[in-house]
């Protein structure tokens, strides 16, 4: 498979092996499309990606590039096709059952829908309670406390521990979600698009609530988000995903700067600022077409179907870019004419 | 920056007034009239049928106040009798006392429609769950097996359930569980399948928590509101197809009074008496009514979507 | 541009509910001159998209309009009989929505569709509608239009129904277009992609816009006016660039400082403005934003501020204004609620007890 080979050349970015948290080493995912004849959805296709301690890694693109589906892996909440996911040294794919659950106390992850994800037949209290009763923290009477200690955290009223989640608005909920995330104490937090659902003032008070609490907790996060403002806002690394493989990764200013992948170029460049005076100057790179589908991925270069500096037939279109370094320090792409467009 | 961090701002302090969710669905359910009807009836039915048993049979507690006549005990001089005080609705073929035949018939059709749901709920809700939960194989050996109980037409196979084990309340009661939670099974797979694609599910199991509790506390209370509306909606056909196996002749056995018992034993005189048809039908459909009413009240009221 | 083209004065629009009567729209004045973009900005139940379908007489059940006036073209369009309604929804306005495939009707191709909607309002014969879908197709820049126009639109992307849907919306050659968030349901390098569409179309065909979003960006990229909305009314208006550079209501400020720039190179901490929207049936007394607002001051809790001239065409329901306001007020509208006190507990707790640390 051409695509393992160009991952292998991938090198290892020079950081010291104990700073990382979490490494994804050539992950695949491949989902099964039923009635097609051995065709799968290619959701993840060999990914390569590290998190470091203490930092929030921002991982974007848009609907289909198979960044939930990532985080799913790396939670462990979805098996890999293949491939190696490392938490803290731990190859976290062949561990299951309790096993399993005892490196989740030290990873969690909040999830996108406020609606969806609390349990409507449970009480706040009890939703907040579950991890710890999981795990047998403490007392019940100190479980008890832990709680109302959670929801005073993230700024709400302690004494609504007996009500229901349908009672708090969309932000007020986010907030409950993120006091289960912070119940078990974590080192790591997986937010997928846990500010996309909310309004623009909820959202702001969301994003300072996670600032907070990393700051607080020494947290580290994997911040996901197709909103590429709230991910540079957030994050001190971006990795940048097109259809299944990261594209590019690099700090969050040289990014911006200095992107070296025509997409990351393009889809920063997409994006409206909220400054007339900027809009007016403001040049969009308008990628033509539409994203292709992960069934069946062009061949090579898998954005070369829209890329703007592409060579195909060529190049581009017959051979698969590795991810190496191009422009900044810490900085990677995969693209044959890297820093070109 | 000096800012945000120290400040505790009470931002998000306040919550609407407190609603529970079933007393929110209780809320919503008194709001229909006819469900309301329906259970007003059913309360009814289910408080005169145990005064029908209770303190002794035959008769029971009715008869002893004197409010009905015995049900077994035949007045041979007072066949077919029109409504008098003391047979409030007229006698049967044989001289026994209408109303309270009918009373204790009621105690037989509740009994075997609401028991039998607790049989379907068991093999239904078990099978269901499993094959959604485990998914894959099991998943497809269940499901073909439920496929093929459904091919066959539910009375046909109930009587050779009866034929099997012979005519009595337990033989009815035992067919009927055996062949209506198919569709029980169902509808637990499907719910089981979407609960499970939740975010509260994934939350649930990154918090550590293990399959028995998944089951126990997340996907059984969630999936419970259509499985109580599908349960509600088999009583009244658990109920009819007992009177039609009675009225077959292969379900409860005379002179056990249900109402499929008694409007066979009418169908003979109906041109003489049409009453002795008429007044077990109007409870059957009354019955039926009064439940269909309920099962569409909690449909509506146990519907998230219907919350304001 | 100039000459005014919608003007509405003093709306009300409120539906009548179980809870009792929803001010959905609570005195709405705004105007739109031909040919000019206007965005009408605001959280979700600020009023915006109820505004715009008052405007075309569509708004949904308990709701009705109670009193004001509508203008087209000096024309009041709530006096207007059915017929008249009708021929002012298909050839004067057009609307397009959030979410093409509602408003698309799956089971017939879309050549079939916008041609339909031209004969519907019979500006055009049956004869030249034909002709003019594939024209209309190729103005929206749906690639191989020829071909297209036989599609069903499942068989159509995201962008590509959006894109169908303007071109239905244009099909008559309307004076004014509501987009009701047009761009939100779509991807990032797509949304860029419609914006630079709609550009292209004012420019060309001179059709006046009403931009209904909650995206401050879009505001600056589309539009040359903008109405803010809270609570059913307005709170500011006045052209982008001012509004933008000098804001005077807060909600206004914190809406615009509340979302992340991507072009910001420091990460500096976003307004978040505190609790939540007013209920709309029983609202605050006095302005309607004092019990979210940083600055609020003792006469906001009882007298509503009026729309008053804050800059040469710029207006502002405010008593404080954001020029007045005080630096540690802006400070305090950057916090987060986390409660420092339950940090160090939970920390200590973690200490002692048997949770395990990071």
């Amino acid at each position: 498979m051409a695509a393992l080979q160009a991952a292998e050349k991938a090198p290892a970015i020079a950081v010291k092996p104990e700073a990382v948290l979490l490494r994804v080493e050539n992950a695949f995912k491949y989902f099964p499309v039923s009635g097609l004849g051995g065709l799968a959805v290619r959701a993840v296709d060999g990914v390569d990606l590290e998190i470091r301690r203490g930092e929030t890694l921002g991982l974007v693109g848009e609907s289909g590039c198979g960044k939930s589906t990532l985080a799913r892996l790396i939670t462990a909440l979805l098996p890999v096709t293949a491939g190696k996911i490392t938490f803290d040294g731990q190859d976290i794919t062949k561990l299951r059952g309790r096993r399993l659950r005892r490196i989740r106390q030290k990873m969690q992850m909040i999830f996108q829908d406020p609606y969806a994800s609390l349990d409507p037949r449970m009480t706040v209290g009890d939703i907040l309670q579950e991890p710890l009763d999981n795990f047998g923290i403490g007392s019940v009477g100190h479980r008890r406390r832990r709680v109302q200690e959670l929801l005073r955290l993230v700024g709400l009223n302690p004494n609504f521990t007996n009500r229901y989640p349908h009672e708090f608005s969309g932000g007020q909920r986010q907030r409950i979600g993120i006091a289960r995330a912070l119940a078990l104490n974590p080192s790591f937090i997986v937010c997928d698009e846990a500010v996309s659902a909310l309004d623009v003032s909820i959202q702001a008070q969301i994003i300072n609530l996670l600032q907070d609490l990393q700051k607080e907790f020494q947290l580290t996060y994997l911040f996901i988000a197709h909103d590429l403002a709230v991910v540079r806002h957030l994050s001190d690394r971006i990795a940048v995903m097109y259809l299944g493989k990261v594209v590019e990764t690099a700090d969050r200013n040289d990014i911006y700067e200095r992107p070296q992948h025509p997409y990351t170029k393009a889809l920063l460049s997409s994006i409206p600022v909220p400054d007339p005076k900027v809009e007016r100057e403001r040049a969009p790179i308008t990628l033509k077409g539409e994203i292709p589908s992960p069934v069946n991925p062009p061949s090579g270069c898998r954005f070369h179907t829209r890329c703007p500096i592409a060579r195909a037939p060529g190049v581009c279109s017959e051979q698969e870019p590795a991810l190496e370094a191009h422009g900044a320090a810490d900085q990677v792409a995969a693209c044959h004419f890297a820093g070109q467009a | 920056m000096a800012t945000a961090i120290g400040i505790v701002q009470q931002v998000d302090w306040d919550v609407p007034e407190q609603t529970g969710l079933w007393s929110d669905a209780w809320v919503r359910f008194r709001r229909n009239p006819l469900a309301v009807a329906g259970l007003a009836v059913i309360v009814v039915m289910i408080v005169l049928a145990i005064g029908a048993r209770l303190p002794t049979n035959p008769g029971g507690l009715w008869h002893v106040l004197h409010l009905t006549g015995d049900p077994v005990q035949q007045e041979v001089t007072n066949t077919y009798a029109l409504p008098s005080l003391q047979h409030p609705l007229g006698t049967d073929v044989l001289g026994r006392d209408q109303l309270s035949r009918i009373l204790y018939g009621a105690s037989i059709s509740l009994t075997i429609g609401i028991v039998v749901q607790f049989l379907i709920l068991i093999i239904g809700g078990v099978i269901g769950m499993v094959a959604g939960y485990f998914g894959g194989w099991i998943d497809n050996l269940l499901m073909r097996f439920t496929d093929i109980m459904y091919a066959f037409p539910d009375l046909l196979l109930v009587l050779v359930f009866v034929a099997a084990f012979g005519p009595s309340f337990w033989s009815i009661f035992i067919a009927l569980g055996l062949v209506y939670w198919v569709g029980l099974a169902r509808l637990v797979r499907g719910q089981v399948l979407s609960i499970k694609e939740k975010e509260y599910v994934e939350a649930a199991i990154m918090t550590g928590t293990s399959p028995f509790k998944l089951i126990v506390k997340h996907l059984v209370p969630n999936s419970l509101g259509p499985v109580i509306v599908t349960l509600t909606f088999g009583i009244p056909a658990a109920i009819f197809t007992e009177a039609a196996l009675s009225f077959l002749g292969i379900g409860i056995r005379p002179p056990e009074p249900s109402w499929g018992v008694m409007i066979e034993d009418g169908y003979a005189g109906i041109f003489a008496d049409p009453r002795q048809v008429i007044f077990p039908g109007i409870a059957v459909a009354l019955t039926m009514l009064s439940f269909t009413f309920v099962g569409d009240g909690l449909r509506d009221a146990l519907d998230p979507r219907m919350r304001r | 541009m100039g000459q005014i083209l919608l003007q509405v004065e003093d709306l009300h629009t409120q539906f009548f509910t179980s809870r009792g009567v929803v001010r959905a729209v609570d005195g709405v004045s705004l105007h739109i001159d031909a040919g000019e973009t206007l965005g009408v900005v605001g959280e979700s139940g600020c009023g915006k998209t109820i505004t715009a379908l008052s405007v075309l007489r569509l708004v949904p059940e308990p709701g009705r309009i109670t009193s004001g006036k509508i203008l087209f073209r000096g024309r009041d369009v709530t006096k207007m009989d059915d017929d008249e309604i009708r021929d002012f929804r298909g050839n004067d306005v057009a609307m397009i929505f959030q979410d093409p495939m509602t408003s698309l009707n799956p089971v017939t191709k879309i050549g079939f569709q916008i041609e339909e909607a031209m004969t519907a309002h019979k500006r055009f014969s049956a004869g030249l509608a034909k002709g003019r879908v594939v024209e209309l197709l190729k103005r929206v820049r749906v690639p191989a239009a020829e071909t297209r126009v036989k599609d069903y639109p499942h068989q159509f992307s995201g962008g590509m129904r959006q894109r169908a849907m303007i071109a239905m919306g244009l099909a008559n050659e309307p004076a004014l277009l509501i987009a009701d968030e047009p761009t939100t349901a779509l991807d990032v390098t797509v949304q860029a992609q419609i914006i630079q569409l709609m550009k292209q179309l004012n420019r060309e065909l001179g059709t006046a816009m009403m931009l209904i979003t909650h995206n401050m960006a879009l505001v600056a990229s589309l539009c040359q006016r903008v109405v803010v909305m809270y609570a059913g009314r307005v709170v500011e208006e006045g052209p982008v660039e001012q509004i933008f550079d000098s804001p005077q209501h807060p909600y206004t400020w914190s809406l615009l400082r509340s979302v992340p720039r991507v072009d910001e190179a420091r990460k500096d901490r976003l307004v978040s403005i505190r609790g939540l929207p007013p209920d709309l049936v029983n609202s605050p007394a006095g302005c309607k934003f004092h019990p979210r607002c940083p600055f609020v001051v003792d006469r906001c809790k009882v007298e509503e501020p009026p729309l008053a001239e804050v800059a040469p065409d710029q207006v502002a329901r405010c008593w404080v204004l954001m020029r007045n306001a005080r630096q540690e007020d802006v400070d305090a509208a950057k916090t987060s609620a986390l409660s420092v006190e339950a940090a160090q507990t939970l920390k200590a707790q973690a200490k002692v007890g048997g949770v395990a640390g990071s």
